[in-house]
């Protein structure tokens, strides 16, 4: 059986400092800038306590509710690909030799200990595992693989789902999946946010088992998490239709909606640097001033800028219609061909951080309504159904 | 205690590029080389149609096909067309200076799959170059194959790559080689036209016909469509896609074409899973 039991503040916040002593860099949300971001914490006194984030397609704000809870928001602008898949770096450098160059050894990155982690986060990880980690006789990205390697990950369940949240269409959450340490149910009992830890591994039994601030849970502490996260899956507000959806976006390749998001599509990435699942990098080569030394730096990189099809010759899509119709199709579809899972968690950050408020949502329903297949698919052996 | 964050295993690195010396370079057109590379550890194993990633010392990386002979495995033989930064300062190498590589990468022309059957390789411009290793291969083992044909396509006749090899080939009784140019001048005696204009004079039973083709977008369309117009099989007609490729493992995400990453699922593809895509606009 796993270790669980009940914590308040306190007890996260010796928490907080027992993966610190362990040697983690501990990554929680913080507010900054009228946001809730992710960046390094020492305590609970980091958290957004009290606050709630308002969401709408192209709106974000917060909200003080003073309710003492640490974790009554959802998902801001950022996500731990941010920790894990930097926006911006160097994945090879190099040094000019007598004969030539030669490889310099990188840095080892920190160990992370994220605390936090909503359930399409987790699924939002585990999807980018299967783009950047090793898979058969495909090789990892060392970059990636060395960070997300030793990571701890602390899951929270969310109780208070957002307006854009789809998670229960997606199957991410509100509750948090597999593939945590620990993951925390919070609720407000007489006595105040009390906090049930439950473990989802090995080194989860040892956090827990060290914790001096922890008791053991009663039935009713199961109860009042249950009975909150019933509700939560119950209020999740936004949902999309999946059904064939990979053959449903791929078979509508030439219809025309993708003219009529390109009408209010501003072409800005927003949604692509918002994604947690969006991979997409550049490189760029840099070279010391006096020739001495290069680096290659990897960052983001958009579908929606022009320069991302680039070829000899020209860009591949030109269009916005063409660009938004990649990313659609990419991350709801062709993502399954390519790496055995849908792209999309349900997260709803594309449609929160959208300056125009496009919903893909809308957008994938707005296709189903007027699908342009043929009744009768074409061929009918597997993959390439209606291509 | 088992909270410790624990030491990482180190992994191979398939972004490390790895130093090559240049043993030679030979200019074959007005802005198209190729470069002979030593390899590190003496070998470089590839397959007909894979590509490597060449990396300029701090000014960048480009996909290049290897265009050498696969049983000669001492040198890697890249033929490359000077339009880019990296290509230009590629060009710009002396014997003995260092050239970065990582690869091969890709899928390969699956001639060792065809024996038996009747050969057309369709190939337009630079196009040849990715082909070359799989024309060797076959003629290194010309006995187990049916016809063998060669149809190339170039702008002018100033622009045929590796002239002198298709002549070698041509004059051979066992190779049928047609050439055309787009644009003739006074001294062409050659065709004139679209490379698939060679497709219907070529002597192949297209039943028992592969086909490799390798060219720009819009000329591996309409080859692809004549071979099959003719009675080829499109699980039979192989194509090499291109796409942004830029880090050739499948991580960057630049090469999307529809359900395919280029860099890992190609370059080659049965033309039977791109037809119809090379149908839709920008994809």
């Amino acid at each position: 059986m796993t270790a669980s039991g009940v914590i308040d503040r306190a007890g996260l916040d010796e928490l907080i400092a027992a993966l610190r002593n362990g040697g983690y860099t501990t990554i929680g949300p913080t507010i900054r800038e009228g946001a809730i971001v992710y960046n390094e914490i020492s305590g609970t006194s980091d958290l957004p306590v009290g606050w709630t984030d308002q969401q709408a397609p192209g709106g974000y704000r917060l909200e003080h509710l003073g309710d003492g809870r640490m974790f009554g928001y959802v998902v801001g602008p950022q996500s731990w690909k941010r920790f894990l898949y930097p926006q911006r770096n160097v994945i090879w450098s190099g040094v000019v030799t007598a004969d030539g160059w030669e490889t310099v050894t990188p840095p080892e990155p920190p160990t992370y200990a994220f605390i936090g982690v909503r359930g399409c986060e987790l699924a939002a990880i585990a999807v980018q595992d299967r783009v950047f980690l090793a898979a058969g006789d495909r090789a990892a990205d060392p970059s990636y693989a060395a960070r997300r390697e030793g990571a701890f990950i602390v899951a929270v369940n969310c109780a208070d789902p957002g307006a854009n949240c789809f998670c229960t269409s997606m199957g991410t959450g509100p509750v948090a999946g597999p593939g945590h340490d620990l993951v925390l149910t919070e609720t407000v009992t007489d006595d105040g946010v009390v906090l049930l830890a439950e473990s989802g591994s090995a080194r989860g039994d040892a956090l827990l088992a060290s914790l001096a601030a922890m008791r053991p849970a009663e039935i009713a502490d199961r109860e009042r998490a249950a009975e909150t996260m019933a509700a939560a899956q119950a209020t999740v507000p936004h949902s999309m239709d999946t059904t064939d959806i990979h053959d449903l976006l791929l078979g509508n390749l030439e219809h025309p909606h993708w003219e009529a998001v390109a009408a209010r599509c501003l072409g800005c990435a927003n949604c692509t640097m918002v994604c947690p699942t969006c991979f997409c990098g550049t490189v760029t080569d840099e070279l010391e001033l006096d020739g001495g030394g290069a680096r290659r730096v990897r960052s983001w990189d958009s579908c929606f800028t022009l320069e991302f099809s680039y070829i000899h010759g020209g860009s591949i899509r030109q269009a916005g219609s063409a660009r938004y119709r990649q990313w659609l199709t990419h991350k709801l579809a062709s993502w399954f061909d390519q790496f055995g899972t849908s792209g999309c968690v349900g997260c709803g950050r594309c449609i929160t951080w959208c300056p125009v408020g496009i919903d893909l949502t809308a957008e994938v329903a707005a296709i189903r309504a007027s699908d342009l297949r043929p009744a009768v698919p074409v061929a009918a052996d597997g993959t390439e159904v209606n291509l | 205690m088992a909270l410790l964050a624990e030491p990482r295993t180190a992994l191979l690195d398939p972004m490390e590029p790895v130093p090559f010396r240049v043993r030679g370079i030979r200019d074959e057109l007005e802005d198209t080389f190729t470069l002979e590379l030593e390899p590190p550890n003496g070998r470089f194993e590839f397959a007909p149609g894979q590509y490597t990633m060449l990396y300029s010392f701090g000014i960048g990386e480009v996909p290049i096909s290897v265009s050498g002979d696969a049983s000669r495995p001492s040198r890697l033989v890249q033929t490359i067309r000077g339009v880019g930064a990296v290509t230009r300062a590629l060009r710009n190498v002396r014997p003995g200076d260092v050239v970065g590589v990582r690869g091969p990468f890709g899928t390969p022309w699956p001639v060792d799959g065809a024996t038996g059957r009747d050969i057309v390789f369709v190939a337009g411009g630079i196009g040849l170059a990715p082909l070359r290793p799989a024309i060797y291969r076959v003629l290194e083992r010309r006995d187990h194959y049916g016809q063998v044909v060669v149809l190339y396509g170039a702008r002018s006749p100033r622009e045929l790559l590796f002239a002198e090899e298709l002549q070698d080939w041509g004059g051979r009784f066992d190779v049928t080689v047609l050439v055309t140019v787009d644009n003739a001048d006074r001294a062409w005696y050659g065709s004139v036209g679209v490379v698939t204009k060679l497709v219907p004079r070529a002597p192949y039973e297209p039943q028992n016909a592969s086909a490799f083709v390798c060219g720009p977008e819009i000329m591996m369309r309409f080859a692809g469509q004549e071979l099959e117009s003719r009675g080829v099989a499109p699980e039979q007609i192989f194509v090499s896609m291109e796409r942004n490729m830029k880090c050739g493992v499948g991580f960057c995400g630049h090469c999307q074409f529809a359900t395919k990453l280029v860099c890992r699922d190609g370059p080659v593809f049965p033309f039977s899973e791109v037809a119809r895509l090379l149908t839709v606009r920008e994809v």
